[in-house]
């Protein structure tokens, strides 16, 4: 028996799990894909947003504003890189114009620090690139940006740690309340008995909140289609540039990556599918008209990758989080859309006061440790560093991913760390081999072929994203012997 | 730090001409520096024929090509540093290169060869819409796959572009066993050679449909599928003839991109339309000392004139280090009608390391039969008669110090002759 169960691995869960990782409890995060980070937490628009947007009063609104200042914290214990280099709501017309004082207000009300509309001068000395019909803007210095699967994999990691349990390519299929006060929450290969559940299943948790018995909600699946730029381009504006918002979105929107390339997107558009993260022609000419407002010279043939995310949107419009009247030690955290990933560590200081509320009794350990090892960013170091850990491991002196700069140790260190990589596309988010202009067509076959040493296993069976992506399919003179149509194993 | 006489980077074709050649001119001190475990470049994975026949009159593999100039390189001292890769490099040509044996190796050197070649656009590159599901490679890394890895990237395969490494694939996967469904080309003419077309494609019946492609990629996990259709007269597809081939992997074989993220580091000046340096008559770049040659200055067609240029490149070397880095004026050389570009972009004949010039260009469409005009500010110097020209192929002419001499500037231009014939191969 478990004292909580926390269902999904995306930045809520991560975020939940780190905090009950301080306490004295057994803890236990489902996810069911291969990695953490692997739904709405590793595809959206990567902003911690300043607060002014959402209506006053919500969830939304409170959590945000919150959330906002404890990235500072969070991001120098985990190692996470986080630029706070604030947000620019540009106004184009004289009834935009009007927009911004209502977001002025409104941000006001929210409790947003800092916040004050600039002049179109100001603005393009600030931003030179921005549309020269561009008349005023709000501007809003605490917003940042962030890595979100970086944030996510760092909390898992430290959460790891600190002992909760992480249990990859574990989909939750039933959730039955055993005796009062005991709920068993089963995958394919287990039954796990426990005294609380916390839903943070992103695009599922309608799904898994009905599994339960627990109240009914709807989270229906927006799409946000993205262009990811070449760093080359990375300056083309040095702070987050919206437009105005419209009723369902922030718009869309040019930013620069934490990382150092820019992206625009996202657009936003209901899908009937949960995992349809296809991207269409009409979204990236969507998204190209829509940015072209805002920034109108794009180097459109410097585009290194498209993307969708989806959104997890409730039909409460607002974020759903609280402790089940219907069964009792069930916590759903859904609906986390945007400013979800802003929220994510105010939503988990909340579900720690609603746990506390249902007789989770919170006992500090006195051994955890907020702060995950430092992680080795050969990019990022100077030459006396680079000096300095090569001569401790001649793997960080072999370079695989030529665009990215990543060594072999950081590989090797991604695939060994606690909730360690197990697929290429678990590499790439923890390393950025593969992430570069090359798209991992040098680098690649490396990585295979250090994941298959490190792991034990053949070059066959390395997936990009868990069972079913595998990458190759057969070694090459079996293949013709078979006729050309042996299986990956 | 070490000090160097000339420091080639990249191990490839390029960089192992152009090392054998400054050797022979009496350039003592020659360092190769290369991120691979073995020198050759893209030659070791190009396993089939077809190299050579200009240099050696001969027809060899792309690893046989490789080792003659490997083994020459050795016979004459050339120092080749392997599995290390340069990281930084600076305007006044210093090196910071990076391997596991020494850590950071730094070097400054008199002269510096670029010659770390090309790397292939992406899906991002071309925004092909759909899923991101395994089974999508490039062609040059299903080639590496399969060629030095020994493994197969797909059963049933749809190959996207004409390029040469991807016809070349389409015959490489048809002999592993795999089926390859069909070569879908957005131009409506073919981006590689016409005997690549023949020998890969009509041999083994591979349909190449021109006019056409992907419009969208199926399947979450792996590729199940891709959507094929016809693109009208400004390439946008016709959707009505969206057609729907089941297929596991789809290969890109869509141009190829020179890799000059060092050669920005240094603060030298590229070519927006070759997307490498400029160069003058000795390929030299804008930054005095540093030299480009081979596919990290334009994307070749053939091996053999990657050698030829970069042995320019080490003559340009040679006359560097001889005239002690001399300033010179130089004329501008640029591209009129019917041509994408021409190299190098500006001369100066007095300096130049031959008798002769040698201009490398590519044509803006192919054209049955076309003539080509060199002109001054004297107006046309120089015409010649080319027929079947191509995009894919490098068309190349060599002009003499006398014809040049006292010219202002050069303008080469590509007239379609005759009736425009439909070209068909």
């Amino acid at each position: 028996m478990v004292d909580v169960v926390i269902i999904g691995g995306g930045v809520v869960g991560c975020m939940i799990a780190r905090e009950l990782s301080r306490y004295q409890l057994k803890t236990v995060l489902l996810e069911k894909e291969d990695d953490v980070a692997s739904g709405t937490s590793k595809a959206n628009s990567a902003i911690v947003h300043a607060g002014y947007d959402p209506k006053p009063g919500t969830l939304k609104a409170k959590l945000n504003v919150r959330g906002n200042p404890l990235f500072d914290k969070i991001c120098s214990e985990l190692d996470v890189p986080f630029k706070r280099i604030g947000s620019l709501v540009v106004s184009l017309t004289e009834e935009e114009d009007r927009v911004l004082e209502e977001l002025l207000e409104r941000g006001k009300k929210n409790g947003v620090p800092g916040l004050k509309i600039i002049n179109r001068e100001e603005l393009l000395k600030m931003e030179p690139n921005v549309n020269k019909k561009a008349r005023a803007a709000l501007y809003a210095p605490t917003a940042g940006i962030i890595c979100p699967y970086e944030l996510t994999i760092a909390l898992a990691e430290n959460a790891c740690q600190n002992g909760v349990e992480i249990k990859l390519n574990s989909k939750v299929v039933g959730i039955k309340v055993v005796n009062n006060g005991e709920l068993a929450v089963m995958t394919p290969t287990e039954t796990i008995h426990t005294r609380y559940v916390i839903n943070a299943a992103g695009l599922y948790a309608d799904e898994i909140s009905k599994m339960a018995g627990a109240e009914e909600y709807r989270i229906t699946p927006r799409k946000g289609e993205y262009l990811l730029f070449d760093k080359r381009f990375g300056n083309i504006v040095n702070r987050i540039i919206f437009p105005t918002p419209s009723k369902i979105s922030k718009g869309i929107l040019v930013c620069p990556t934490v990382d150092g390339n820019f992206f625009i997107g996202p657009n936003s558009n209901d899908v009937t599918e949960k995992d349809d993260v296809a991207v269409t022609p009409e979204g990236i000419e969507e998204i190209i008209k829509g940015a072209q407002k805002l920034v109108p010279e794009l180097p459109l043939n410097h585009v290194i990758t498209s993307f969708a995310g989806l959104r997890a949107v409730s039909d409460t419009d607002d974020f759903i989080i609280g402790a089940s009247k219907k069964v009792r030690g069930f916590i759903n955290v859904g609906g986390i859309q945007s400013p979800g990933l802003s929220a994510a560590p105010a939503i988990a200081e909340m579900v720690l006061e609603i746990l506390k509320e249902e007789g989770l009794s919170l006992k500090e350990k006195r051994d955890y440790n907020p702060e995950r090892p430092r992680v080795y960013k050969f990019r990022q170091m100077n030459n006396e560093e680079r000096r300095e850990l090569i001569r401790k491991n001649p793997a960080y002196g072999r370079v695989i991913c030529r665009c990215e700069t990543v060594t072999e140790g950081e590989i090797i260190d991604a695939i060994r760390r606690p909730v360690g990589a197990r697929s290429l596309d678990a590499v790439k988010r923890r390393t950025r081999a593969g992430m570069g202009r090359c798209q991992g067509g040098f680098c690649s076959p490396r990585v295979i072929e250090i994941l298959s040493r490190e792991l034990g296993i053949s070059p066959l069976e390395i997936t990009k994203c868990g069972c079913g992506s595998e990458i190759l399919k057969g070694r090459t003179k079996e293949f013709i012997e078979t006729g050309g149509v042996v299986d990956a194993k | 730090m070490q000090n160097r006489e000339l420091v080639i980077i990249g191990g490839g074709p390029a960089g192992l001409s152009a090392a054998v050649e400054a050797r022979r001119l009496g350039i003592e001190d020659v360092l190769v520096i290369d991120r691979e475990s073995e020198p050759g470049g893209i030659l070791k994975q190009c396993i089939h024929t077809g190299f050579g026949l200009h240099i050696f009159k001969e027809e060899l593999t792309g690893p046989e090509y490789a080792e003659r100039f490997i083994r020459k390189a050795e016979a004459l001292g050339v120092e080749i540093m392997l599995d290390t890769m340069v990281i930084e490099l600076t305007s006044d040509r210093r090196i910071v290169a990076v391997n596991g044996r020494e850590g950071l190796v730094e070097i400054q050197a008199k002269a510096i060869i670029l010659a770390m070649g090309c790397r292939e656009r992406t899906r991002g590159a071309i925004k092909i819409p759909g899923f991101r599901p395994a089974g999508i490679f490039t062609a040059g890394t299903a080639q590496r796959f399969v060629n030095i890895e020994g493994y197969m990237p797909g059963c049933e395969i749809v190959i996207l572009g004409s390029g040469d490494i991807g016809l070349i694939m389409a015959r490489r996967l048809t002999l592993e066993g795999a089926k390859v469904r069909c070569v879908v080309e957005i131009m409506p003419y073919s981006n590689g050679l016409t005997r690549n077309i023949v020998q890969c494609l009509e041999d083994y019946s591979i349909p190449l449909l021109l006019k056409h492609t992907v419009v969208n990629i199926h399947g979450k996990k792996r590729v199940e599928g891709v959507t094929i259709a016809e693109v009208d007269d400004e390439m946008k597809p016709i959707m009505e003839t969206a057609q729907f081939i089941p297929c596991d992997t789809l290969l890109l074989s869509v141009g190829l991109i020179p890799e000059n993220e060092l050669s920005r580091m240094a603060g030298i000046e590229i070519d927006d339309v070759t997307g490498g340096p400029v160069v003058n008559q000795r390929l030299e770049t804008s930054v005095p000392g540093i030299f480009a040659c081979g596919n990290v200055l334009h994307v070749h067609d053939l091996v053999d004139f990657v050698t030829q240029e970069a042995m320019e490149a080490a003559r340009g070397v040679a006359s560097y280090l001889a005239d002690g880095g001399k300033k010179y004026d130089h004329i501008p050389v640029t591209a009129g009608e019917g041509l994408r570009y021409v190299l190098p972009q500006r001369i100066n004949v007095e300096a130049m390391t031959g008798e002769k010039q040698n201009f490398f260009m590519r044509c803006a469409r192919p054209m049955a039969r076309a003539r080509l005009y060199v002109e001054s500010e004297r107006g046309v110097i120089e015409s010649r008669l080319l027929s079947h020209v191509k995009p894919s192929e490098m068309i190349s002419i060599k002009l003499g110090r006398d014809e040049l001499k006292g010219v202002k500037m050069l303008k080469f231009i590509l007239q379609e002759e005759g009736d425009k014939i439909e070209c068909n191969d």
